[in-house]
Formats: C-alpha cells, sequence, structure tokens
C-alpha cells in the first residue's frame, strides 16, 4: 500500500522551479533516502515536502490526502523534521527542547499534561538520551544534539519523518547509531522516513528506497539493489577523477597516469595497502595475476590501467604468465606483497623468480621502496 | 560534571521553573512596594512613609465611594494640604509612570531579543527609541505652533510610527548582514542619526515651542500626570499581556524558524506581532519619557539570570515587574542624588545598565569559545 507519494511535483525557488516530474512512492514504515552532489537540490525537495517552500506545482500526498491542503497544525502532527539550523536556544535543557515537539498538541499556553511528559521521557530513553535531560542543550556534542532533535521530532508522534543530512558532523559511532534509531522506528511503529545522506554506502545499507537527484529531474529512483551500479553513482556525482566502489561502500582517489613503473604481486587482499600506498606517491603501477574474484582485483583495476587477470576457481595459465612478464620487464622494479604462492596461483611463483633471475629489484613492500628510491634521488641530486 | 547522575534531580533541582518564578515574584513585589514608598516620601519636602499611606488611603477610599455616588471628593483629598498636592500631582503619577514604562520597556526589549534571536537586542541600541525621539520631535515642533499642545495620543502615534520606520530599516539591513555585531553597529549608527536630526530640530525651534522638548529628548519621567499614566497603563498592561499571550510560540521561536514553522507555527504573522508589540511598547515609553538607554537589554537579561529559564511565559510578567523596579529605583536616584538639580533618567539606567550589558557579552564570548 502505497502510503507517501508525490505526483508530478515540481520543487524551486521564487516560483522557478529547479527539478520537476518528481514522481515517487513509498511504503509506510519504509526508509526512503536522497542521494547526490551537493547542492543537487536534495534540500529543495525536502523542504518542499515539509512545505517551509512552497511547491512550484504537482501535489504531495501522504495517505492518500494533498499535504498542501492541510492546515500548519495537522501538517505539524504528522510531519516532523530534523533539519540542518544549528540552533543556540538560551537557557533551554534538552528536556524542554525535546518537549516543544508536543506543540501541536498542547493547549494555547503551552502546558504540559502528563501524558506529554511521558511521551517526552519515551522519546528520549528511545534515542537514549534519558542522562541528558537536564543538560543545557549549547553544551552538548554534535552527535548528542542530534540524538535530542530526533527525540524531538519523535514527540511529535509524526507519521513521516523527514531528516535533512542528519548524519552531517557526525563521526561512523554516531552516525550508525543514529541510522539504527531510524530503522527502528520505521520497523517497529511504521514512521515513513525520509532523508538526504551524503554517505552513499550507509544509504544502501539502511534505506528501501533511494532516490538520485541531480539537476532538472530525478535520475532514478527504487530499491538501492535495482537501481545502483558503480557507474551511476560514478555519473550521479560526476566524479572523473577517482572512483567509487559500491561494493565495498569505499572510495578511490584519482589512478597515477603514465606507464607502469612499479609491477605488485598481490593477491588474497595483500596487494591493497601496496597500490594505495602507489597511488599517494602517484606513481603508476601494474599488478599482476590477480583472480577476478580477488579482493585486490577491484582495488587494482580501480587505481590502474595494467592488471592482468586470470579466471577464479582455475589454475593460472602460461598466456596469464607470458602476458605478465611482458609488463614486468618493462617496469623498474617488482613489489611482493607476500601472498601465499599455492598450486592455483603456482605463476606468479615463476613471476617473481623471474625478477630475481633478471636482476630487477624485488621489495616486500612499500615503504623499502620509499627508502629506496629517496636513497638514489639523494645520490642522484 | 559529566560523572554526577544528571537523569535523577537533586532536591535543589526540584525547586522547579514554577517555584522559582513565585519566589522571584513575591522578591519584586516587596522591592516594589517599598520602591513606591521610598519615592512618595523622599524629595524636597520629605513625607513620613504613614503619612503618605494614610493619605493614599483616602485617596483610594474616595475615589471608590466617588465611583458609587457620583460626588467628587477625591478632589478635596488631593488638595487638602501642599504635601497632599505634592504626594498626588507630582510624585505618585511620576512614579506609577516610572513603573508602568519601565515594565513596557523590558518586555520590548524582551520581545526584541525573541525575534533577534539574541540577548543582546533592545529598543535602544537598534535605534528604535532614537527613531522615535525623531519623529515625535519633529511632530513637537511642526505641530505646536498650531496647536499649543498636542494629546498624548499623538505623541504616541508619531512615536509608534518612528518605531516602525526604524524596525523596517534595521530588518532591511538585517537580510544583508548575517552577524548580529554587524547589524548592533548599524542600530546604534542610525541611532546616532536620528538623534542627530532631533537636534538639529531642535537648535532651529522657537524657544517657546520645545520648552519641555529639551528635557525629554533627554529622557525623563517629570513630565508625568495622571491622564499620562492612565494611557500608558492602557497601552503597556494590554501590550504586555498580549506580547504574554504569544508566550507558546515565542518558546517554540527559539529553536529557529524552520523548526518553528514545522511545529505549525505561522512565521510570518508571528514575527510581525513580535515587532508590533514591541515597537508599540517601547514608542510609547518614548513618546512619555523620552528615550531611556539599557533597560530593554539589561532587565531582561537580569530576570532570565534570575529565574534561570528563558521561557516567556514566566518570564514576560517577570522581566515586567523587574523592569518597573530597576526604573522606579534609577528615578529615585535620579531625582535625589544630586537634589535639587536632577540627572536625566538616561544616565542612572546607563550606569547601571550598561555594566550589565558588557558583563553579558563577555560571559557570551566565553561560552562560545
Amino acid at each position: 500500500m502505497i502510503y507517501f507519494h508525490t505526483k508530478d511535483l515540481s520543487v524551486g525557488y521564487n516560483g522557478q522551479a529547479l527539478i520537476h516530474d518528481i514522481n515517487i512512492a513509498v511504503e509506510k514504515g519504509k526508509i526512503m533516502t536522497l542521494i547526490g552532489p551537493n547542492g543537487s537540490g536534495k534540500s529543495t525537495i525536502l523542504k518542499s515536502i515539509t512545505r517551509h517552500l512552497s511547491k512550484i506545482c504537482g501535489q504531495v500526498y501522504i495517505d492518500r490526502q494533498e499535504i498542501y491542503a492541510w492546515s500548519a497544525r495537522e501538517l505539524a502532527k504528522r510531519v516532523a523534521v530534523v533539519l540542518t539550523d544549528r540552533i543556540q536556544p538560551e537557557l533551554m535543557t534538552c528536556e524542554e527542547v525535546v518537549a516543544m515537539g508536543r506543540y501541536p498538541y498542547t493547549n494555547a499556553m503551552g502546558r504540559l499534561t502528563p501524558r506529554d511528559r511521558e511521551i517526552v521521557a519515551q522519546a528520549m530513553e528511545r534515542v537514549h538520551a534519558l542522562d541528558l535531560a537536564r543538560r543545557d542543550f549549547t553544551t552538548l556534542s554534535d552527535g548528542q544534539r542530534q540524538r535530542i532533535m530526533l527525540a524531538r521530532a519523535l514527540c511529535q508522534e509524526p507519521e513521516v519523518l523527514i531528516l535533512d543530512e542528519p548524519t552531517a558532523y557526525l563521526d561512523i559511532r554516531h552516525k550508525i547509531e543514529l541510522l539504527d534509531i531510524l530503522r527502528e522506528m520505521a520497523h517497529e511503529k511504521g514512521i515513513t522516513v525520509i532523508m538526504s545522506l551524503h554517505e552513499i554506502d550507509l544509504a544502501t545499507k539502511i534505506s528501501d528506497y533511494l532516490l538520485c537527484v541531480k539537476g532538472e529531474t530525478i535520475e532514478a529512483f527504487g530499491p538501492p539493489e535495482d537501481i545502483l551500479a558503480e557507474e551511476v553513482i560514478d555519473r550521479l556525482y560526476g566524479i572523473q577523477h577517482g572512483s567509487y566502489n559500491l561494493l565495498f561502500g569505499s572510495v578511490e582517489l584519482a589512478k597515477p597516469q603514465g606507464e607502469p613503473r612499479v609491477f605488485v604481486v598481490g593477491g588474497g587482499g595483500a596487494g591493497i595497502a601496496c597500490y594505495r600506498a602507489l597511488q599517494k606517491r602517484q606513481i603508476p603501477f601494474a599488478a599482476g595475476i590477480l583472480f577476478t574474484n580477488d579482493v585486490d582485483c577491484p582495488v587494482a583495476m580501480e587505481l590502474s590501467d595494467h592488471v592482468i587477470t586470470a579466471p577464479a576457481f582455475e589454475p593460472m595459465t602460461e598466456t596469464h604468465y607470458q602476458q605478465a612478464a611482458r609488463l614486468l620487464l618493462r617496469c623498474a622494479c617488482v613489489i611482493d606483497a607476500g601472498t601465499p604462492i599455492g598450486p592455483l596461483n603456482s605463476m606468479n611463483g615463476r613471476l617473481l623468480a623471474l625478477a630475481r633471475e633478471k636482476g630487477i629489484p624485488l621489495y616486500t613492500d612499500c615503504q623499502s621502496l620509499e627508502h629506496e628510491t629517496d636513497r638514489r634521488e639523494k645520490q642522484t641530486a | 560534571m559529566e560523572t554526577q547522575d544528571l537523569s535523577r534531580p537533586t532536591r535543589r533541582e526540584t525547586m522547579t521553573a514554577a517555584g522559582r518564578f513565585l519566589l522571584v515574584m513575591v522578591l519584586l513585589v516587596l522591592l516594589l512596594g517599598w520602591g513606591l514608598v521610598l519615592n512618595v516620601n523622599t524629595g524636597s519636602v520629605d513625607i513620613p512613609a504613614g503619612e503618605v499611606l494614610r493619605m493614599v488611603w483616602s485617596g483610594v477610599r474616595s475615589l471608590v465611594r466617588d465611583a458609587f455616588t457620583g460626588s467628587d471628593t477625591l478632589q478635596a483629598v488631593t488638595a487638602a494640604s501642599s504635601e497632599s498636592k505634592i504626594v498626588f500631582s507630582i510624585r505618585m503619577p511620576r512614579m506609577l509612570l516610572a513603573a508602568i514604562l519601565g515594565g513596557a520597556l523590558s518586555v520590548s526589549g524582551f520581545l526584541l531579543q525573541t525575534f533577534f534571536r539574541n540577548p543582546i537586542a533592545g529598543p535602544f541600541v537598534l535605534g528604535i527609541s532614537s527613531g522615535a525621539k525623531m519623529v515625535v520631535g519633529i511632530t513637537t515642533i511642526l505641530l505646536v505652533p498650531y496647536l499649543g499642545t498636542i494629546s498624548s495620543g499623538v505623541l504616541i502615534l508619531a512615536a509608534f510610527a518612528g518605531s516602525l520606520v526604524i524596525v523596517l530599516m534595521v530588518l532591511l539591513f538585517s537580510q544583508r548582514v548575517r552577524s548580529m555585531s554587524m547589524l548592533l553597529v548599524i542600530g546604534i549608527m542610525v541611532g546616532y542619526i536620528c538623534s542627530a536630526v532631533t537636534d538639529f530640530c531642535i537648535t532651529f525651534a522657537d524657544e517657546e515651542d520645545i520648552v519641555n522638548l529639551t528635557s525629554w529628548s533627554m529622557g525623563s519621567f517629570s513630565g508625568a500626570n495622571w491622564s499620562g499614566v492612565t494611557t500608558a497603563a492602557w497601552l503597556c498592561l494590554w501590550g504586555t499581556l498580549l506580547a504574554w499571550l504569544l508566550s507558546k510560540p515565542m518558546a517554540a521561536y527559539a529553536l529557529g524558524e524552520g523548526y518553528a514553522q514545522s511545529l505549525g507555527i505561522n512565521v510570518k504573522f508571528f514575527r510581525a506581532a513580535l515587532i508590533l508589540l514591541s515597537s508599540l511598547l517601547s514608542a510609547c515609553v518614548t513618546a512619555f519619557a523620552g528615550p531611556i538607554s539599557f533597560v530593554g537589554i539589561a532587565v531582561p537579561h537580569i530576570t532570565r539570570t534570575l529565574l534561570k529559564t528563558a521561557k516567556p511565559i514566566l518570564v514576560i510578567p517577570a522581566t515586567y515587574l523587574c523592569g518597573a523596579v530597576f526604573c522606579i529605583f534609577c528615578d529615585l536616584i535620579a531625582r535625589t542624588a544630586f537634589s535639587p538639580a536632577e540627572m536625566a533618567i538616561g544616565t542612572v539606567t546607563s550606569a547601571f545598565g550598561a555594566p550589565v550589558v558588557i558583563y553579558m557579552m563577555l560571559k557570551r564570548q566565553k561560552t562560545r569559545q
């Protein structure tokens, strides 16, 4: 059953549409995450859903009711927000900040009933912030602040919770904690969560739906596993130098350009540190021989154009050896990343033997290579 | 602090905001009572407190009797002796005016602080008082030759217009400059410009047109009379009551516009209401007593510190009382310290208010770091 959806929604500022034809639909209790580069309009979309901005045209529905037809109070009872605004309320305890979430429910003087107080306490407990109740809000750390603001939003007993970059300013532990709480909310209380995130890896792991926002229209919308391929990310964010590895959720910086100068014999995860160290020093390298299912393989492919690969679960063949040997002989030195040599990858052993035989300098890690190059540079100087 | 178990309130903390509020209110009421008595019995002619109380009592009695019988015995009571004349037609209106306007000025400051979400905002530093003073001054100079005397209603309207013009100007600037300190500097400059214009007009006006204007433009409660007290009381108490009714959105507004709106507050309407009420209150003060500095910043700050909370529902009534007490004592000092010479009320309020403001700014700086 579709719970939250938009129909041909256009959003923007001052009557000028920035993004148009937004058609999204989310069921109750699901999490939808907006991803996209800075300035792509994620906040604009969120603000139009919370009515902080007026929509340009189209409709936004919650439970098949147009939200722009609701009174402000009605909206406040059904949609709560966590914004990026850094607030500095004077002389307010965390409890008072959280209790402000009861605003749409209290009387004209804002008096809290025992039930209101109970809801406040529950909300604070849910975000593990009961011990902060009497602390002055302005003395909190970023992680604590965000938990309190989340508790405040929960106090509004919303059906839809909207968060604009809730994990900004948070360290990794607090990011995980916050997202865990959101997932609990969504699954247990059936709150539909709509948020924007910068961390694509986290977004794919927590979201039921991803909305890729870039430019004038929506780039893609759907469950993360359906829409996400590495090229989508690179295209969405316009990554030209460097790349994003979706499988690992890791980022690789721009690959070094030029003919390979170092040959890395790796595999089994031993090579990654070497590849990255070489990238950091901008030394172009070749890598081999790697099975296509090796963890080293995707990283090597992202950081080098010269990677010799072999099909997984089969012994390497003479052809692979020949290819690799040709590359190796063009390099000034070889690094043995320390991968054990067994029956399947015996060709790598032959490569190392070849290097020794031809008198090509052989190092066991990048540091010794660096010392060596430093020494040589000093000599030439 | 970190290790202390903060989830369980200590006994001290259980003295809740409400309890503290009551305590502070009782204290302020007592101070106000003391201040009122002191104000009436001291001056060039000292009248014993007992005598004063007796006079006030008979005054109130005849006032009540008049209300029922329609006769006019109040006149007789107030004019019974030279002492009662001093008490009823000079000292009482003056001190009541000081109390009413002092409270109004503090509430006006508090509203501006809520609006700008900054405790250093106030009608004087933002140039609003000076704007009101300028328009009142010009109006007086223009109209006195034709009308002779000007009713307080016209003066209040003029002051209100002046306040609004300056507030709108400050708001325009505030969209351009994000930092509050820049805004304050602009406010102070605008204030100086307005004062310069006022002084210019006064210099070139006819002597007899401006007899009262010079002392008024320095700020003083000396021009008080009963009709002024009545008008001021109506406007200020209603204004404060309306402001108090906005307590709930005001508290939420402390979380910023974004959150306020998401809680269902009509932010535009609310902001306009704050500005109008604040201007009305400070205009009322300026029309009757001229510009008075620092009360609008210092008193709300003292009140918040006493109450240890910024909840508008508690702070507004307390700040009104506190402002009344502050101004009554400042006026007493202005009147009696160098008697028979009288100081401008602004001189005294600055002497006590400015240090509070400096302390506040230093403290804020410290907590920011």
